[in-house]
């Protein structure tokens, strides 16, 4: 693997391969010595144009697990506030002698320009695009989702047949996308809710069906229902008459908590705003899969990184 | 390119069972051992001898795996390898004597990413090598304790070892360079 920049392009194989390699990874989180060699002299920079504390220290975490050195790049404070481009800012990277880059960016596609400008020849991973994609993110919630069904069993399976049932800001949501793409390509059938105003045009594409009900969502007993973020920050128009209409519509509550069969996971990228698009009681339950996403989160990209960097160039 | 057969099924066996005695009298009984196969025949291997051990001592053939993927000082020069899963039996390996098991000695590098993984994991009071096969060749200061067949080989030459529980059958071969 040269770069990890969607999960579109990744095959039902190459996806499960990267969850085995991460299953392994998860191995070493128990050890007391949490720890491998693979990636000494390796270096990962960490660029991030746009605030992330969880995805840049699960990153950090990760490289750091793998004896690489990490060098944390956050636009706020650096050179870009003073105009540097993007361009220059990589190919400074590249001067510095980068073996691979995290990049967050706000703006759609910066890390396919990074891969394939020819500006820096490190691997890419991208960590969140503008709208576009987040792929470590699909891709530790595939993993939860695997692990919570399949248990130590879990090498080699896909999830096919498994209903997820994802809810909110389809239209800013790039970790929706990113899970439309791997989690239909792992086999499972992917159902969106969202308020008729945070559905993207062109979602007929999809390999997914559209509903605009949550409580129609929860009667069909959905095997996860995933709960996304309401990004205040990237909405710059009125989608919903207010945040209480929102929650009593779309959020999962503590009513309709109880309607949902015990065996059915309740996933939640993070940052949580509780009391909008999810209650406490139902972040808290044990059906709540948050703190796990959390750490399958350093396991998926430790298995990335080690992926993109163990092996000889161009093989 | 001509395989010539070395070892069949039953010398195999046979060479379990007494490197499985082996193990026995070097270790003075089977208190604390810890048997550690290495990915992928290793571990069959290891399972193997585990029963034999435990077919002389009840309870004794504890065995678990160990990946040395990560350790090892050729990542950088060869295709990305997939990781194996390592099993460390629940009991660990702090204080017990430990028994590496591979089916082929060679350069000794897969055994010193071995002893570096293990140090990870904890402080075995002992460390030893179990090997089907020792070809010779050794890159580093390596020795096996227990052998099954010592195997003088060029380096052009390959040994395929194939087990019943991977590739169907049981059997040792060697493929030559015709020169």
């Amino acid at each position: 693997m040269r770069h990890l920049l969607s999960t579109k392009d990744l095959t039902r194989d190459e996806a499960i391969a990267i969850l085995d390699v991460a299953e392994d990874m998860a191995d070493v989180a128990g050890r007391e010595i949490k720890k491998l060699p693979a990636l000494r002299g390796k270096t990962v920079v960490n660029l991030f144009f746009e605030d992330s504390t969880r995805t840049r220290i699960s990153f950090e975490a990760a490289a750091k697990r793998l004896s690489a050195d990490v060098i944390n790049f956050s636009a706020k404070g650096s050179s870009v506030s003073k105009g540097e481009s993007l361009k220059d800012t990589a190919q400074t990277l590249a001067a510095m002698g980068a073996d691979a880059v995290v990049v967050r960016h706000q703006a759609s596609g910066a890390p396919s320009v990074l891969a394939e400008s020819g500006w820096i020849d490190a691997g890419i991973v991208n960590a969140g695009d503008g709208t576009h994609e987040h792929p470590t993110q699909a891709l530790l919630d595939a993993f939860t989702i695997r692990r919570r069904l399949h248990g130590a069993a879990a090498r080699g399976r896909d999830l096919d047949g498994v209903s997820v049932t994802v809810v909110g800001d389809i239209l800013h949501s790039r970790v929706a996308r990113s899970n439309v793409w791997l989690l239909t390509t792992l086999g499972a059938r992917v159902h969106l809710v969202a308020p008729a105003t945070l559905v993207p045009i062109g979602i007929s594409d999809w390999p997914v069906t559209v509903g605009y009900d949550l409580d129609a969502a929860i009667a069909a007993k959905p095997d996860v229902v995933m709960m996304l973020r309401i990004q205040a920050e990237r909405m710059h128009a009125a989608f919903f008459p207010n945040a209480r209409e929102y929650a009593r519509q779309w959020g999962l509550d503590d009513e309709r908590l109880a309607l949902l069969p015990a065996a059915s996971l309740v996933m939640h990228p993070g940052p949580m705003n509780r009391g909008l698009e999810i209650s406490a009681k139902a972040a808290d339950s044990p059906q709540s899969t948050v703190l796990e996403q959390v750490a399958n989160g350093v396991s998926i990209r430790m298995a990335v990184l080690y992926l993109l960097l163990s092996g000889a160039a161009g093989l | 390119m001509t395989a010539r057969l070395v070892l069949q099924s039953a010398d195999i066996t046979r060479a379990l069972t007494r490197i499985s005695h082996e193990i026995l009298e070097s270790n003075r009984g089977a208190s604390d051992l810890v048997l550690l196969g290495i990915p992928t025949r290793g571990v069959v291997l290891a399972r193997r001898i585990g029963e034999i051990l435990d077919s002389i001592e009840p309870g004794s053939g504890t065995v678990g795996f160990l990946d040395v993927t990560m350790y090892r000082d050729d990542l950088a020069k060869n295709p990305t390898r997939a990781p194996s899963p390592t099993q460390i039996p629940s009991g660990g390996i702090d204080g017990k004597t430990v028994v590496l098991v591979d089916d082929v000695l060679y350069s000794g590098r897969t055994i010193r990413a071995a002893l570096d993984a293990l140090n990870d994991i904890g402080r075995p009071r002992a460390v030893r090598l179990a090997a089907l096969v020792d070809r010779g060749h050794r890159e580093l200061p390596i020795r096996a304790d227990f052998v099954g067949k010592n195997l003088p080989t060029a380096a052009s030459e390959r040994i395929n070892v194939h087990l019943v529980e991977v590739d169907g059958v049981d059997e040792v071969t060697i493929e030559g360079s015709e020169s």
